[in-house]
């Protein structure tokens, strides 16, 4: 039973010791450590697709691939509640000031994962392109990247458990702003 | 109506008109004076009654631009290609937008990235790019040196 159980949970367990004590037991942690476990585990994606990278993204919400397996679940329609959101798609000139509301208007601590090539670099509208950003991080701020035009489900999927990764380990720029600070 | 015959009706329609041969749908070309009446008689006559237009594009052949018009019927079922060479300096061409109204976007659409200006346009500004955008992107001279990389 105890080796089933432990199966389950997977390999992030919850940061802590348990000492027994008669009668039950102490659980011994860092604040610190918890909050950020709570937080890898429910980050609320943001509903925002420019592009083809959006379908992908859906596709992974979707059953076959059913991102809520690892914490992304409810995706938000609004910016005030949510955690992470997924530059899924091209950006143009037009769309960075939106962006940028969007990302403002989100709550503390926030994270940005930008989507395939266009997200990244302006990808296949690098060259001789009036009106494509070229790369959403001259706008917000990006934790992850992600290769790929369009990446696969697998690869957002991996992209969001990096991401998990690096905020149980304290180590995402939005962490290290708060500290220096 | 076949090609064929939907050719010898157009000839009989505007005379000065030439064919464009070899393509699936019938292409006339035609002067950009004599589009506005065209347009009109195409959409009213009956036996033509070209109700629906599918297309409205421009293409820069750096020497002079074309307006490209696609037009089909869905009482007939009959399609026509309708061409007219601009004047890249001065492109100028009549608005369908009181026959077709889906041309008041596409329109505009011409108008902001080629820099068709159609006359007696309802709303003429720009679609896509900011109001104070200067330029017109999809023509073959041009330019941002701002945002441009080369290959």
């Amino acid at each position: 039973m105890e080796d089933s159980l432990s199966n389950i949970q997977n390999a992030d367990p919850f940061p802590g010791e348990v000492h027994p004590t008669a009668g039950g037991g102490i659980v011994i942690s860092k604040l610190d450590e918890v909050i950020n476990w709570a937080r890898s585990n429910s980050l609320w994606p943001l509903v925002f697709g420019t592009s083809c990278c959006a379908i992908e993204m859906m596709s992974t919400a979707a059953a076959k691939y059913d991102w809520s397996r690892f914490g992304f679940e409810v995706a938000r329609a609004t910016p005030r509640q949510a955690d992470v959101i997924i530059i899924a798609g091209t950006i143009v000139n037009k769309m960075a000031p939106v962006l940028k509301r969007l990302y403002d208007q989100m709550a503390d601590p926030k994270y940005v994962i930008a989507m395939g090539a266009c997200a990244t670099s302006g990808g296949p509208f690098f060259y001789n392109t009036y009106s494509v950003v070229k790369g959403a991080d001259h706008v917000i701020p990006v934790d992850v990247y992600i290769a790929g035009c369009p990446p696969r489900p697998e690869a957002l999927i991996h992209a969001l458990i990096t991401l998990q990764d690096r905020i149980k380990s304290g180590a995402t720029r939005e962490q290290i702003k708060i500290e220096k600070s | 109506m076949t090609n064929e015959e939907l050719k010898l009706v157009l000839a009989g329609l505007l005379p000065s008109a030439s064919f464009e041969e070899g393509m699936e749908w019938p292409v006339i070309i035609i002067e950009p004076t004599s589009w506005k009446s065209l347009a009109e008689q195409l959409n009213r006559t009956a036996g033509l009654e070209f109700d629906f237009l599918f297309c409205l594009t421009c293409v820069d052949w750096k020497t002079h631009l074309t307006m490209v018009f696609h037009l089909t019927s869905t009482i007939h079922r009959h399609t026509l290609v309708v061409k007219s060479k601009l004047d890249r300096n001065n492109a100028e061409i009549e608005t369908v937008a009181h026959i077709w109204q889906t041309a008041e976007f596409h329109e505009r659409e011409v108008y902001d990235l080629f820099g068709v200006k159609f006359l007696h346009h309802p709303d003429l500004r720009r679609l896509f790019m900011t109001d104070e955008y200067i330029g017109w992107p999809l023509r073959k001279d041009f330019e941002d040196a701002v945002n441009m990389i080369r290959l």
